[in-house]
């Protein structure tokens, strides 16, 4: 059973008068534990892709499972349960909230499943331990560098130990060393097993995943 | 999301803004502690009236001619419309009553004086030798009306009425023309300011029986009469209802109010009014709560990366909401509980400032102050919050 099954979605925006498909007629089956790079240019669907994998967006025709459940008919706070306990995002921008110390950011997803302060300390402490960080918890984003914003970004979407980790250009905001670490961290993930799923135009850092899928005008033009 | 993680996750939001938390805080301070005040400065008058006419003399029972009251149907009112006047002889004839100390009547009219070729208008109170006492007032010179002699030409004169016509002579002994007579100066009364709708230094009382000649009328304006104790104001009202339904041909005729009836008329207008000061600066509650709402409309266009990064991070649209209300709560409190102390600071610096007014809030301004400010302040937290926890993820995550 592949983690990943979507069939037939179609994505329709309407811009004024204009129709846009977004992602027209798209099949994608993804087994647990890949490690694939969606590629294409800007306005060729792949964030959208991205987004609906997220159960950020819901398709207007199709369907998508997950681990063999039909999460497309799912009720939002159903799908928010499915985004806390299985899906873990990494965003370009990081997406830190400012007033929140590095600890406090990772524990995010914690606080939000309702997790308890002790365990939720514990596990904080493990992840900052775990990726390098374990000198700055106290530190608030402003006074982190790039990566380390980046890596307490990771921290906080893999807390939750998701199945699946959807990552939208991660190194698009650092230079190329730190992008460099950043991806090698990512990569680390995946070989324990985590599906890593990354949005990327950099065709260097596409060639890195085991399969890559280039989108263009909302279809899947190339896969493998 | 467990509620004490919310509260915690709302303060962190609270204090993360602290202009804008201490602009917030002070709105709706400023409310809280405008109720605050002005009802500890409504409630304070009230209280000090209370006071000053229970120093009064609380034991007075007045009786005016007429019936302000409708009694029902009565044959007898059927055949007389005008009601009988006051007389003297009324009064006398209610100093019998038991639970009578003393009365006094009073009629009353203006007339001119002249003193060396000054003249002024003035007052005339005509009245006997218990009103002195009755009216607990004090002489500062000579003696009040006599007694004994009922038809004397003496006067006693106002304070002031003493200062306008003397000026620094001696004014015992000397004799003024009232209308067309002429009365010997007795006694000057103490200064004593306002009392009963007339200021008692203006007044020139004479004995009520020149009075009456002097108006040619037999009438009287009132009677005021003095129960023997506290406890006796209501008996003493009833009998003299009785005795003076009695004298005029079994029809009650006449007014008795007594002091407690105008105490509690006092009481309800000066409460009327507190209630009408703090419905005043409830307004400026109900602006707050607007407030809230406009900063908390901010904080979502302001925080909407945020919320969608908690949306992605699994955050249910209860949770987005509750975080928002309690954010909106907590700064409604905030500035509840600061106004709560403004105001008690204010009402302190009132009582420091103006000693005999005893200017404390009402119990029931202050819960109120408080309940509204948190009703307004969650109130209007609610389409703020709702507006967050509706927000499209996709779009959220897209701002910065």
């Amino acid at each position: 059973m592949p983690l990943i099954e979507l069939t037939g979605i179609e994505r329709v925006f309407t811009l004024g008068d204009s129709v846009v498909h977004a992602l027209a007629n798209l099949d994608l089956s993804i087994e647990a534990g890949a490690y694939v790079a969606v590629m294409g240019q800007s306005g060729s669907g792949k964030s959208t892709l991205l987004n609906l994998l997220g159960l950020l967006d819901r398709p207007d025709a199709g369907t998508y499972r997950l681990e063999g459940r039909d999460v497309t008919t799912l009720a939002p706070d159903e799908q928010a349960r499915v985004r806390r306990e299985r899906i873990g995002f990494v965003f370009q921008s990081f997406h830190l909230v400012p007033r929140l110390t590095a600890a406090e950011n990772i524990a995010l997803p914690l606080m939000l499943a309702g997790i308890d302060p002790v365990e939720r300390a514990r596990r904080v402490g493990k992840a900052l331990e775990d990726f390098g960080l374990a000198n700055r918890a106290d530190h608030r984003p402003d006074q982190l560098s790039g990566g380390q914003r980046q890596r307490v970004a990771i921290a906080r979407a893999t807390i939750m130990q998701p199945a699946v980790i959807l990552a939208d250009e991660p190194t698009g905001n650092l230079d190329r060393a730190t992008g460099e670490e950043v991806v090698h961290l990512l990569e680390t993930l995946n070989a324990r097993g985590v599906t890593l799923i990354m949005v990327t135009h950099d065709a260097a850092l596409g060639a890195r995943a085991g399969r890559r899928v280039v989108m263009q005008d909302g279809r899947k033009i190339a896969d493998g | 999301m467990k509620p004490v993680d919310t509260l915690r996750f709302a303060t962190r939001a609270a204090t993360g803004y602290p202009l804008r938390t201490f602009l917030m805080v002070l709105a709706m301070s400023i409310g809280v502690a405008a109720v605050v005040v002005l009802t500890a400065l409504g409630d304070g008058a009230r209280r000090y009236v209370i006071n000053e006419f229970s120093s009064l003399g609380s034991s007075l029972v007045i009786v005016l001619p007429g019936r302000s009251e409708t009694g029902g149907f009565n044959p007898v009112n059927a055949v007389t419309s005008t009601p009988r006047d006051l007389t003297v002889e009324d009064g006398q004839a209610l100093t019998r009553a038991p639970a009578v100390l003393r009365t006094a009547p009073i009629a009353i009219g203006t007339s001119e004086v002249v003193f060396n070729g000054k003249l002024r208008d003035v007052t005339i109170v005509g009245t006997t030798a218990d009103y002195l006492k009755l009216r607990r007032m004090d002489l500062a010179q000579g003696r009040f009306l006599p007694a004994e002699e009922p038809n004397a030409a003496v006067a006693v004169i106002g304070a002031k009425i003493r200062s306008e016509l003397f000026g620094t002579e001696p004014a015992l002994g000397k004799v003024l023309r009232i209308g067309d007579r002429r009365v010997r100066v007795i006694g000057v009364l103490a200064s004593s300011g306002q009392g009963l709708g007339m200021n008692a230094d203006e007044v020139v009382i004479l004995p009520v029986a020149v009075a009456q000649a002097m108006f040619n009328s037999n009438t009287l304006f009132r009677i005021l009469v003095e129960a023997k104790e506290r406890a006796l104001v209501e008996p003493a009202k009833t009998q003299v209802e009785s005795i003076l339904k009695t004298r005029h041909d079994g029809e009650l005729d006449v007014t008795a109010i007594t002091q407690d009836a105008v105490l509690a008329t006092f009481d309800r207008i000066l409460g009327t009014l507190t209630y009408g000061v703090a419905g005043i600066a409830a307004i400026s509650l109900a602006v707050a709560g607007i407030l809230v709402m406009n900063v908390m409309l901010v904080a979502v266009t302001q925080r909407t990366g945020e919320i969608g990064l908690l949306k992605a991070l699994g955050a249910e649209g209860a949770a987005i909401r509750n975080a928002f209300l309690a954010e909106a709560a907590l700064l409604s409190a905030a500035g509840a509980v600061t106004g709560y102390l403004l105001g008690q600071a204010g009402a302190f610096a009132l009582r420091t400032a103006i000693r005999v007014l005893p200017a404390y809030p009402p119990d029931w301004a202050v819960a109120a102050a408080l309940g509204t400010a948190l009703t307004t302040g969650l109130l209007f937290g609610v389409m703020p919050a709702n507006r967050a926890a509706r927000l499209d993820p996709v779009q959220a995550l897209a701002k910065r």
